[in-house]
């Protein structure tokens, strides 16, 4: 974003042929600071000058500008996104306040010095009223007249200022990729507010029946992936986002399979096509292969140059025991994998080269529960993996530093949890409700909510941020 | 009268014997007063009949041979199928397994037994061993651990003698559980090792002293 300076000015105008107006979005800080981070301006000419603290969930309102049906679809769209980056605490206006945003030159409100380009009437922002409502933030997004790209401002409530604008995509409702573009505005939001991006823009594979399906962050998008028929097994992205990995079963053997999401070509990774192959996974730099390959010596990891087509390697020689669910550490050089060396299967890590394998995740012998699953954060500080307790699967967190591992779930089985891109949040297998569905928890605030509906679903894969197209 | 046939025999005699003496062409013979025509069907029929009797004989006789291989063949059949159908039931006997292990109990050892001496009775037999887990630990482990528990059943057999190219194995993890439920009785049932035939499986024989 860019940094402009506005004081007590909003500028919006309505499409002519969209029919959109300007969303304002209010952040509030729920609660007063206790220790406060402040985040230092970013490069590139973006400045984000407001504070934000971990652990706190400052108050937020979307308010509607225009009476336009889209509008108050992406009003919509954005509250819930907002809302599910658990870094805001909603709020509702009074009744009323919602849609009656006061113009520009109306009552209390000086006229503008340099109105607006487009000649439209302008909102402003009601700054005293959101400040006494406790609000941080405004946002404003300006859709445009003519084109696919729109204004997004953030307003400073308490400073009474247009703190920053930048120009995203913003397509037309009518068009597949609408709700993508708003998932983006609402990550721009939270990263201006926040100084870290949100997790709207990304999706989540899971399994269902053997079928894997696709679901956004926000509960939208629920839909088939691969074909009918085709027995899928153990999901996961490409670092892109823009090709799945599986393994297709059939007779007993597994194969690994490409799919490329953009086109639905699918290709069969070479090495794979006999045997049990399972729980692919991509390097960070999107060339290489790490999965588990089950056949008549065993269970062991292998990688393959997928990018050069060539270099099948064997990453463990597990004779006696089973090794398996490999995930690269974010610079690409370690591999956490699940290993029955020592009896029970728990966490080990390796060199990329197989090399240097030992324990990762510390267990009492004897004492604590089989652990399973490990996939690494996006920001390589931790791992999440699940462990038994007393009998049930929960989902855990190790600290790669200090390796102190910690327990986030405790309500029936919870089990393969996969990490949101901004590496806060996890989506996990739960049938705390009865039946196997994917929930997402905040491990910051430890707040859970279910993502899916469906039943039976399992072994979800969280993409990386579908990151935004560069404006022209 | 007498008189007349006596000359008349005489002169037959003479004539009879001067042609002899005199070397000319006998006289034809009297031809007989009857249709040959008529005899030659006759014969002919009787012939016929005489050949459908024959093959109506043969026929019956060999019907019965037939019917009496048919029901000796249908015997043996009844009893092939039944010792093969006893084998493969004794080939398809489950293993089943403990928590998380893939160790061959010793139950389950004399199970695995029965399938060596069935196995090596018939030498043309394949059959491939299927590893199965319950619903606990993860997805991925019991791909793993299915695995592994139908590798532990194909080590019995192979260490015992029979070739490792006659047993395939694969791995369906928690994918297809045997009985439904969340608890040690469903749990139980569904860590098990399967076992099918891939060949050579028309007709078993069943190995002495089973």
């Amino acid at each position: 974003m860019t940094a402009a300076a506005a004081p007590r000015r909003a500028s919006v105008h309505v499409g002519v042929g969209r029919a959109l107006g300007t969303l304002l979005t209010l952040a509030a800080l729920a609660h007063p600071a206790r220790a406060q981070d402040t985040v230092p301006p970013v490069e590139q000419g973006v400045r984000i000058g407001i504070t934000y603290t971990p652990g706190q969930r400052p108050g937020l309102l979307v308010l509607g500008g225009l009476r336009a049906a889209a509008l108050d679809s992406i009003r919509a769209i954005l509250e819930r996104d907002l809302d599910f980056s658990d870094r805001f605490e909603m709020i509702s206006l009074p009744a009323g306040e919602g849609l009656t945003l006061g113009m520009v030159g109306s009552a209390g409100e000086p006229a503008p010095a340099d109105p607006p380009a487009t000649g439209s009437p302008a909102p402003f922002v009601n700054y005293p009223l959101y400040a006494a409502l406790g609000a941080e933030f405004a946002v404003a997004v300006d859709p445009g007249a003519d084109s696919n790209w729109a204004a997004v401002s953030l307003y400073d409530v308490r400073g009474a200022g247009e703190r920053e604008r930048a120009r995203v995509l913003l397509r037309d409702p009518a068009d597949p990729e609408f709700r993508l573009d708003v998932h983006r505005v609402a990550d721009r939001l939270v990263q201006a507010a926040t100084g870290e991006p949100g997790i709207a823009a990304s999706g989540l594979l899971f399994l269902v029946r053997d079928r894997v399906y696709r679901i956004d962050p926000d509960r939208a998008g629920f839909a088939p992936v691969t074909p009918e028929g085709v027995s899928a097994f153990s999901p996961t992205w490409d670092p892109r986002g823009q090709r799945i990995v599986y393994s297709e079963l059939a007779e007993g053997w597994g194969r690994i399979v490409v799919h490329d999401l953009r086109t639905g070509a699918r290709s069969v990774v070479p090495p794979t096509t006999r045997y049990l192959n399972y729980t692919p996974v991509v390097s960070p730099a999107g060339r290489t292969l790490a999965y588990t390959r089950s056949d008549d010596e065993g269970t062991d990891i292998y990688t393959y140059n997928y990018a050069a087509n060539c270099c099948l390697e064997r990453l463990t020689v597990g004779r006696f025991s089973d090794n398996l669910s490999p995930t690269f550490s974010p610079d690409g050089r370690q591999v956490a994998f699940v290993s029955t060396r020592a009896g029970l299967p728990q966490i080990y890590v390796m060199a990329v080269d197989g090399t240097r394998q030992e324990l990762f995740a510390p267990f009492d012998y004897g004492v604590t529960g089989s652990s399973f699953a490990p996939e690494w954060s996006p920001d390589g500080t931790r791992i999440t993996f699940h462990r038994d307790v007393q009998g049930s699967p929960q989902v855990f967190i190790m600290d790669v530093r200090s390796r102190v591992v910690r327990q986030l779930t405790s309500a029936g089985r919870n089990e393969d949890a996969t990490w949101a891109p901004d590496g806060r949040h996890l989506a996990f297998v739960s049938d705390r409700t009865g039946t196997r569905q994917i929930w997402v928890i905040d491990i910051e605030t430890g707040r859970i909510r279910q993502l899916t509906t469906v039943g039976g679903a399992s072994l979800p894969a969280w993409s990386p941020r579908f990151t935004q197209p560069t404006p022209p | 009268m007498k008189l007349k046939f006596a000359l008349t025999l005489g002169v037959a005699v003479i004539v009879t014997a001067a042609a002899a003496a005199c070397g000319g062409p006998p006289p034809p013979p009297p031809q007989p007063a009857v249709d040959s025509a008529a005899i030659r069907d006759s014969i002919a029929r009787a012939r016929a009949d005489s050949i459908a009797r024959a093959r109506a004989r043969e026929d019956s006789i060999r019907r019965a041979r037939e019917r009496d291989e048919a029901m000796r063949r249908a015997r043996e059949d009844s009893v092939a199928r039944a010792t093969t159908a006893a084998v493969r039931a004794m080939l398809q006997a489950r293993v089943n397994f403990d928590f998380d292990r893939s160790n061959i109990r010793p139950g389950d050892a004399r199970v695995l037994d029965q399938k060596l001496a069935i196995l090596q009775a018939n030498p043309n037999l394949r059959i491939q061993i299927t590893g199965h887990c319950d619903e606990r630990g993860s997805d991925e482990y019991n791909m793993a651990l299915g695995n592994r528990r139908a590798l532990a059943a194909r080590a019995y057999l192979t260490d015992r003698g029979i070739a490792a190219d006659r047993i395939g194995t694969r791995s369906m993890g928690e994918r297809q559980p045997l009985a439904a439920g969340s608890n040690e009785t469903a749990w139980a049932q569904n860590r098990r090792d399967e076992f099918e035939i891939t060949a050579g499986g028309d007709r078993l024989v069943r190995p002495g002293g089973m």
